[in-house]
């Protein structure tokens, strides 16, 4: 029987190898008969998970095709690919496709300023909206109001990025709704849709439109685990709400709002691909190419294959770095450290 | 992992219910504060400010369905969008569901998203509760396998050659099984199997139960809103998938919902979407009403989704 007598609490890593002599503690516990099927012989542990194994074969196999065969992939960025030579045969060159990324390429250089440019702006002001919009949603009073406005402004996280581009342009564009109106009524006209010199204040401004009620949620959720007496604490010594806010609620998500900042600053290289690519068109490349962008118009369209594949690599490593070295700062600042998903 | 310092206080269970049970937060703190409420400027400009940004979300709505509705004349008369329609009018829809272009992508879309959730649910669903057995055989390798996804992505160009070198390109399976799997939905599923007391798997064993019928006797139904929640959030995924299609599909024919819409609806280039001879409408009209299309699924799961999806989302960053 695959009785293993293992707790739940398996998170504990040791307890599940199979000779488990750093966790000695447990193992006193366990009945001696049990302890000897802990040492049961590969064959037998084979035969005894074979079902749980069998479950486990077309998701294990996804990942290996799809997440795990690509990373070979990135070979060719030490080779001359050609589409019909081949992954195999296409001549090895070295680190010469990576010359690219030193040797002051001016279209390279531009996609990676406009990626730290829009990180840095994004982090500026994308960042801090979500946590002033649940502070304010925390301070409204009533229950009912507060659901409605929530499910109002968590809606636009849902819509892909093509809804939310294509609403952009049919409401604030040159013939949109906003810009018809205002000229039949006289008034100003925005023309920030298609302007290369607006692009970054336009899509810090679909990014907080989709995504900053959503971001309310973890604010929220750790607003709503602040201790109530604290609060109370401060209404007996005579403090208004704004101490309650400077004294119970912030410190009380302080912690998230580092966590998710520093896990934000890992995420650098890393800005609103699909938003950026779908206009693109509109403001020209030299507004808009950002490192993503970059490497699929170079490769994918240009047929720069090695370069490109060179150049998303690096940025695939030094992403990677970024975010390991990320969760270190946040458990050094004595955060729950959280190694996030890239949706 | 990291996950082991994790000790997350959950909502509920602290000593605010100790407190004052059956209100809420908000209640309890009005109550601290009673005699102190808020001064009336202080509420009013709170008030405008998120009833701004509630309007801001609505309004774009609001204009895109009643343009879908409306007719030349009114378009017209209104100089290109309409936030009211006077005399609706499913002229455009029944023009994009004409047998178009739009027909099919639709088509694509729906079956897409079917299959490819379907699909991944099931086998997440397979692995998370293999996973979900600390002990057994491989448990550890697959579990850091599948963790380690989440760390680095290979890039798009190697995505693309591995599509390629399969023969998938043009194929809808390069709409669905690039994003079968993802670390964080297996992760996410094998927090709730994990859930589960042991005692139960225990005793339907003793009971003579096998791995598979205590997964689909057991685990399934008593994880039953987790698998919705993250079959729902799947679905949403491939149904708004667009730069897949993007780079796999080549023929137009193929092309799903959002790349139709991004065509047609964001780039304004023609796709052929009026009959000759017949009533054309409007081409905002024409425009909202896919912009519609492309909504409504996600309108209609929505509310399940706004259920749950606070719980998914916070375990979700708890325990990734």
């Amino acid at each position: 029987m695959a009785v293993t007598g293992l707790k739940q609490s398996e998170r504990a890593g040791p307890v599940d190898t199979a000779d488990g002599s750093s966790d000695r503690r447990r193992r006193v516990r366990r009945s001696p008969d049990l302890a000897t099927k802990r040492r049961a012989s590969l064959r037998d542990r084979l035969r005894r998970d074979r079902a749980l194994l069998l479950l486990a074969v077309p998701g294990v196999l996804v990942v290996l095709l799809f997440h795990y065969v690509p990373l070979l992939g990135n070979v060719i960025a030490f080779k001359d690919y050609q589409p019909y030579l081949g992954i195999l045969e296409a001549p090895w060159v070295g680190l010469e496709n990576f010359a690219i990324i030193f040797n002051g390429d001016p279209y390279f250089l531009n996609a990676l300023t406009n990626t730290l440019v829009i990180s840095l702006v994004q982090i500026l002001f994308v960042f801090p909206v979500p946590i002033a919009m649940a502070l304010l949603l925390n301070s409204l009073l009533g229950e009912r109001i507060k659901r409605v406005v929530q499910s109002i402004l968590y809606l636009p996280h849902f819509m892909s990025w093509v809804i939310v581009v294509a609403i952009f342009q049919h409401m604030l564009g040159n013939a949109g709704l906003y810009n018809t109106w205002a000229r039949h009524h006289d008034l100003f006209t925005v023309s920030i849709i298609g302007e290369p010199s607006l692009f970054i204040p336009l899509i810090t401004s679909q990014i907080i439109w989709k995504d900053a009620g959503w971001g309310t949620i973890i604010f929220l959720a750790a607003i709503s685990r602040v201790d109530l007496e604290l609060y109370e604490s401060v209404a007996v010594d005579g403090g208004g709400r704004l101490r309650q806010l400077w004294h119970v609620t912030l410190p009380a998500i302080r912690g998230v709002i580092i966590l998710l900042l520093i896990l934000r600053l890992g995420d650098a290289l890393t800005v609103g691909f699909e938003q950026i690519f779908l206009q693109q068109g509109a403001v020209g490349l030299e507004a808009s190419e950002v490192l993503d962008t970059y490497v699929y118009n170079r490769g994918i369209v240009g047929g720069n294959w090695g370069a490109s594949a060179a150049v998303g690599l690096v940025k695939g490593l030094i992403g990677t770095a970024l975010v390991l070295g990320a969760n270190k700062v946040a458990h050094i600042f004595g955060e729950r450290g959280v190694y996030s998903s890239k949706d | 992992m990291s996950t082991s310092t994790m000790t997350p206080r959950r909502p509920g269970r602290g000593k605010l219910v100790k407190t004052i049970p059956g209100m809420s937060h908000s209640q309890r703190l009005r109550a601290i504060n009673g005699a102190n409420p808020p001064g009336i400027p202080m509420r009013s400009v709170k008030g405008l400010v998120l009833l701004i940004a509630c309007l801001l979300v609505i309004l774009p709505f609001v204009a895109v369905i009643s343009t879908s509705l409306a007719d030349q004349a009114q378009i017209n008369a209104a100089g290109g969008y309409v936030l009211f329609p006077e005399r609706p009018t499913l002229a455009a829809y029944e023009a994009i569901f004409r047998g178009g272009v739009v027909t099919r992508a639709t088509v694509v879309s729906i079956g897409v998203t079917l299959v490819g959730s379907a699909l991944s649910v099931t086998v997440v669903t397979m692995l998370a509760f293999a996973l979900a057995r600390p002990g057994t055989f491989g448990h550890k390798p697959i579990l850091l396998m599948v963790l380690f996804t989440m760390l680095f992505s290979a890039g798009m160009i190697p995505n693309y050659l591995l599509v390629k070198q399969l023969g998938l390109l043009d194929s809808y399976w390069a709409l669905i099984l690039p994003t079968l799997v993802s670390g964080f939905q297996v992760i996410l599923m094998r927090g709730f199997f994990l859930e589960v007391p042991r005692e139960i798997i225990d005793a339907a064993r003793i009971d003579g139960a096998g791995e598979i019928r205590i997964l689909t006797r057991i685990m399934v139904p008593l994880s039953k809103a987790a698998l919705a929640v993250i079959a729902l959030f799947t679905a949403v995924g491939y149904w708004n998938a667009f730069f897949n299609a993007v780079l796999y599909m080549s023929s137009a024919e193929k092309w799903p919902l959002q790349l139709v819409l991004r065509t047609y609806v964001v780039d304004n280039s023609s796709i052929g979407i009026d009959l000759p001879g017949e009533y054309i409408p409007p081409q905002q009209s024409l425009q909202m009403a896919i912009l519609v299309v492309s909504l409504v699924p996600i309108c209609l799961v929505y509310p399940f989704l706004q259920k749950h999806f606070a719980k998914g989302v916070v375990l979700g960053a708890v325990k990734g």
